[in-house]
């Protein structure tokens, strides 16, 4: 009786397996409409995402615009021995890893600061205040904070207006290398503290209630409290975030640095991504510059992947 | 409870903070508005912070609101806010919904392939030439199409979705409803919340956005407001508003035109912000939480 059950399991199965696509039909037919409704989706990544990706193979070719992707002659490695061996190479490196270290080290921290700070406010009144008014630089376009940034900083300009007062020398900051990371960082900071905030106040409603009773009832204060109760909550929100922000941790904001950096402080401003838009964009250096992209993406693609086999190692919370 | 004398002190300095914060946030603002309502000697002679305007005058506004740029750059913008959000929640929705269903064979494959592109892409010089093959360089199609759809809000409303009962859906399908059926009149109406969140997060990023501007549009008619802003702010060209002005008088008008077009870029979002921010503070938390 039982061996019956299993021989009909086994054709079962093995129907089951070589009719992949006949149950994809049906599936396909079932849910026709389903399909219909993501297919515009499925279109938009094939033509808007996966096609740059094989346009990537430029970078390993002679592209020219007259001939076309697939025409171009193979160059090989070419364009990243060009690449890594040029006169940028190095500073590009150093000035994309620190502003990104940088980055992780001041403005990271930051909105959970921030939402560590307004948890302990009591009011809360005041505590949607003080959101609702965080919030809002995240709104405004970069182009109008860069266009606040040159003015406000600029040598007859509010900043140097204030620090004459005590006797300093006004600072072209903008024109000045030094100043360009403390500028892009801080800027940065205003920027997104408060609505960085957001996701690390949720993640705090909803650590167990229970937890802080307890700890009250052994005497543990609002600092023990938020120190072993809503950070080791927040944790693993902290990890996710740190975890997505390796990956990107190459293309720091070029939108931004284009806007505000200029032949003056490409010393310390110019990154790997402006110099591809400068040298692909502007200058129409497609096969090099998309060899500098393709580097830039694949050790984002590394440090994601790296920082995600750490964590779940470490922490047990990861992106997969 | 009681508070101990720490925890006192704590809070008066954590209040202390939090409103060198909100003044830190909004001073900005308000310097750029008074100095645009200023007259521009005075606020050329004024030195430190602004508490008032210097005088009164709107002539900046005026000299604003006549140069063709300002007002030709604000109707692109208008065009692209709107088509490309309305483009944006369609595809969007749909994809979500799509993707929200279970037993849909492809749904898994699908959705893996979508967050892939959150992690890697071609990059900006593919992309480019891709855009250019296709014939949208200097088409306002440039501006909708390549971002029609963003995997990031596209996760938040599904997981959204994910979050209504089965229940509601199977007894429409009794009911002889199909999917779109589902979709139109189960679906969105119980998630407003997360389809106007994410309505927001899509149009402020077409009216904030330049750099696709940038990049593919020559056509000075075509330009959305940022980049007009761009040449008006940071590339300093306030000459084309100041036509029979003189010279002396160019450098301090020029100033408060700068201002003043700040004040006017940011008017609309600031005056929507208020009324949207349950919204989307709702919508990030139900978008963030999950998954």
């Amino acid at each position: 009786m039982g061996k019956v059950i299993t021989e009909k399991q086994k054709t079962d199965l093995l129907y089951k397996k070589r009719t992949y696509w006949y149950r994809l039909g049906k599936d396909l037919k079932r849910n026709r409409y389903i399909y219909a409704m993501v297919l515009p989706a499925v279109l938009y990544y094939a033509i808007f995402h996966y096609a740059p990706m094989y346009g990537l193979q430029i970078a390993f070719k002679e592209y020219s615009t007259t001939i076309g992707i697939w025409n171009s002659p193979w160059s090989g490695f070419e364009h990243f021995k060009d690449f890594f061996s040029g006169y940028y190479f190095w500073p590009l490196i150093r000035n994309t890893v620190l502003i990104s270290l940088f980055e992780l080290m001041f403005a990271f921290p930051a909105p959970i600061i921030l939402a560590l700070l307004l948890n302990e406010v009591r009011r809360l009144a005041f505590k949607r205040t003080i959101q609702t008014i965080t919030y809002l630089p995240h709104f405004i376009s970069v182009v109008v904070v860069v266009g606040m940034l040159v003015d406000f900083t600029a040598r007859d300009g509010l900043i140097n207006q204030l620090t004459a007062m005590f006797g300093f020398e006004p600072i072209a900051f903008m024109q000045e290398a030094s100043w360009f990371r403390p500028i892009y960082i801080g800027s940065g900071i205003w920027q997104g503290i408060g609505w960085g905030s957001i996701i690390y106040l949720a993640a705090m409603a909803n650590v167990n209630p229970q937890l802080y009773e307890a700890a009250k009832m052994d005497g543990a204060g609002r600092f023990k409290q938020a120190w072993h109760i809503t950070i080791p909550g927040i944790l693993p929100t902290i990890v996710i975030l740190f975890i997505l922000q390796m990956g990107s941790m190459m293309t720091v904001g070029y939108e931004k640095i284009i806007l505000m950096y200029n032949p003056m402080t490409y010393e310390t401003a110019d990154v790997i991504s402006t110099y591809v838009y400068r040298k692909g964009i502007l200058e129409a250096n497609f096969s090099y510059s998309a060899a500098v992209g393709l580097f830039n993406s694949v050790i984002n693609f590394a440090l994601l992947i790296g920082a995600n086999i750490l964590s779940r190692k470490g922490t047990g919370s990861s992106l997969w | 409870m009681k508070r101990s004398a720490g925890e006192k002190v704590f809070d008066a300095g954590n209040t202390v903070f939090m409103i060198l914060l909100m003044c830190a946030t909004l001073y900005p603002f308000l310097y750029v508005l008074f100095a645009s309502l200023s007259d521009p000697a005075l606020v050329s002679q004024h030195r430190g912070l602004l508490l008032w305007p210097e005088g009164f005058s709107i002539e900046a506004y005026r000299l604003v609101f006549d140069n063709p740029m300002v007002l030709v750059g604000y109707g692109n913008t208008l065009i692209y806010v709107i088509g490309g959000t309305v483009l944006n929640m369609i595809l969007t929705s749909m994809a979500a919904y799509a993707l929200s269903r279970k037993k849909v064979m492809l749904g898994k494959p699908i959705m893996m392939a979508i967050v892939f592109t959150m992690f890697f892409s071609g990059g900006l010089i593919p992309t480019y030439l891709l855009v250019g093959d296709l014939g949208l360089v200097d088409t306002r199609w440039s501006m909708i199409l390549p971002t029609a759809i963003s995997a990031w809000n596209l996760i938040i409303m599904r997981t959204s979705f994910q979050g209504i009962p089965d229940s509601l859906e199977e007894s429409a399908k009794i009911d002889g409803a199909n999917d779109f059926t589902i979709f139109f009149r189960i679906i969105i109406p119980l998630s407003l919340p997360v389809m106007a969140v994410i309505t927001l997060f899509y149009a402020v990023g077409h009216w904030n956005q330049y750099f696709n501007a940038l990049v593919y549009l020559r056509d000075r008619d075509l330009f959305p407001l940022q980049l007009v802003l761009r040449e008006i702010l940071i590339q300093n060209s306030t000459d084309e508003f100041m036509t029979g002005i003189s010279g002396g008088e160019r450098h301090m008008i020029g100033e408060t035109i700068k201002y003043a077009t700040i004040i006017v870029a940011t008017i609309p979002i600031l005056f929507l912000y208020p009324m949207l921010q349950r919204f989307f503070v709702k919508g990030v938390l139900i978008g963030s939480l999950k998954e």
